[in-house]
């Protein structure tokens, strides 16, 4: 799995990071989106999924 | 708008209008004023998914009540939040068509962005999980009191005063930095722009009163800015021209409103569904793992916000099927969507271990999603923690029908609810 983010779409409510804390972050300046990890191991997949699915904004891109 | 652009007459409840009539009856009326809207929300998900709604003032507004339309709808933003749009659906919201110096809440694209992105990272969600201690250290202190009022009193304690409503107003006014010392104006003032038995002109002078404080406040804090979100606009943004003294009064506005009501209803009928619900109260007590969960699954269950949020549409665009014209305003009722069977099964039970129960939409969906989501989640996640531990015998004081139910108010919730224990 590859991870891409379109972060100028993120409006920054931290759902992503309350679903997979290991894999997004949000950045210090102004809360917007950042990758941990852009290739997370199999176990962080599900997790991934469900914060592309909830993300309001459609910011993050799963790849196979 | 004229009457020859709708493309279908609406009906009342819960019958579907023989489509294409001209002279049908007016669009469903008090659907939006009701305490209880999810029968006839159900009924329309499955019957007319995007209806019409008739609203206070006699003007009409499409109704969306399926989850997929109106995440479709919220997540568009040609679908404005900005009031003085065409079409946008004023009638009968809190604030209702007051709409200058207005907070980015009402506002689109790029300002809104711009604006939202100035206070982002205040609410993020590993600065909301640092206040923790403190918000825990706040509600404690309430606990006490409450302790303290009931052996002394021996009678029942109001939980929404002396808890719900506290807690996040003690911590909007921390983050803000509103002096300790102005507390008890600034309680006041929000207490009269939330209360029912308010008239509108007391309200308004109310609002006018809080703005003329704030406007105070701001300049105060220009003199000498603190390390908090006040201070911190005044300096990085006020100061550099980025914004002016006004939109700084509007910020603390939406920040102090936004966040007061809402968590404070959230918190009254999460704490009366519990006491409800002994059953799923001790599995929270026994594993308090499965709180968080359970805050999602309350947000979702209550969805407090019962006729909004509102757009305007700026273009035609179609949504499963229907051709929502610009000029034309939705109701986009998440409080229905999440009640919506096709994404939680049997949506009507209350399920404290519901598996995706944070795909709810009771903070909204798109760009203007709760700025304020980590906060209240914290909110909650401590109050009920606290509550269940410290006052495992709590139970309401009167029989539920004598609870006071905000079915008046377009943030839904208890007026009073008064406990013993
Ligand atoms: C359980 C409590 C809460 C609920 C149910 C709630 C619900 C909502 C909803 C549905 C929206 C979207 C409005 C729209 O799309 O037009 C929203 C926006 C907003 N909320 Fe909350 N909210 C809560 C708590 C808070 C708190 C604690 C704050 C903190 C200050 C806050 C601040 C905001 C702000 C600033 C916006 C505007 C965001 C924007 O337009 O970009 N809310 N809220
Ligand atoms: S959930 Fe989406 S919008 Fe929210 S912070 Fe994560 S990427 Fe940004």
């Amino acid at each position: 799995m590859k991870i891409t983010l379109d972060a100028d779409a993120c409006c920054g409510a931290g759902q992503c990071v309350l679903i997979a804390p290991e894999v997004f972050d949000q950045r210090d300046e102004d809360g917007v989106v950042v990758l941990l990890d852009a290739e997370p191991p199999a176990e962080r997949h599900d997790a991934v999924r469900e914060a592309a699915a909830i993300c309001p904004a459609a910011v993050i891109g799963i790849h196979a | 708008m004229s009457e020859m652009t709708r493309p279908t007459a609406a009906a009342p409840l819960p019958v579907r209008p023989p489509s294409g009539c001209p002279a049908g009856p007016p669009p469903h009326a008090d659907l939006l004023d009701r305490g209880d809207p999810h029968t006839a929300f159900g009924v329309l998900r499955t019957t007319e998914p995007i209806s019409k709604v008739s609203l206070a003032d006699g003007s009409w507004a499409w109704l969306a009540t399926r989850y997929a339309d109106i995440r479709a709808i919220l997540g568009d933003t040609r679908f404005s939040s900005d009031p003085t749009v065409p079409g946008y659906p004023l009638s009968g919201m809190t604030g209702g068509g007051n709409t200058d110096n207005r907070g980015f809440i009402r506002r689109d694209p790029p300002e809104h962005t711009r604006l939202r992105r100035m206070v982002t990272r205040e609410f993020m969600v590993k600065r909301v999980e640092a206040l923790r201690p403190r918000i825990q250290r706040l509600t404690d202190d309430l606990c006490d009191a409450m302790e303290r009022t009931r052996e002394r009193t021996d009678g029942p304690v109001d939980l929404v005063e002396a808890l719900a409503l506290p807690v996040p107003s003690l911590v909007i006014s921390l983050l803000l930095g509103v002096p300790y010392d102005d507390h008890e104006t600034f309680q006041r003032l929000t207490g009269t722009l939330l209360a029912r038995a308010v008239p509108d002109a007391e309200r308004a002078a109310a609002r006018g009163e809080l703005r003329d404080y704030l406007d105070r406040l701001v300049t105060a804090k220009g003199a000498a800015p603190g390390d908090d979100i006040l201070g911190r606009l005044i300096t990085e943004q006020q100061r550099t021209g980025e914004i002016t003294h006004d939109d700084v009064t509007a910020f603390a506005a939406l920040l102090l409103i936004a966040g007061h009501e809402t968590t404070a209803n959230m918190i009254g009928l999460s704490a009366l569904t519990l006491m409800r619900d002994p059953e799923a109260a001790d599995r929270l007590r026994r594993d308090p793992a499965l709180i968080r969960g359970a805050v999602e699954e309350l947000l979702r269950f209550h969805s407090i916000i019962r006729n909004g949020p509102r757009r305007a549409a700026t273009a035609d665009i179609e949504i499963d099927g229907h051709l929502i014209r610009a000029g034309e305003g939705v109701v986009v009722a998440v409080a229905s969507a999440n009640r919506d069977d096709r994404v939680f099964a049997d949506a009507d039970r209350f399920d404290p271990g519901r598996p995706n129960a944070q795909h709810h939409v009771a903070f909204g969906y798109g760009i203007h999603q709760c700025l304020g989501q980590a906060l209240a989640r914290v909110e909650l996640q401590v109050v009920i923690d606290t509550l269940l531990r410290r006052f495992p015998a709590m139970r309401p004081a009167v029989p539920v029908e004598e609870i006071p139910f905000r079915t008046d108010m377009s943030i839904y919730g208890c007026h009073a609810l008064p406990v013993t224990w």
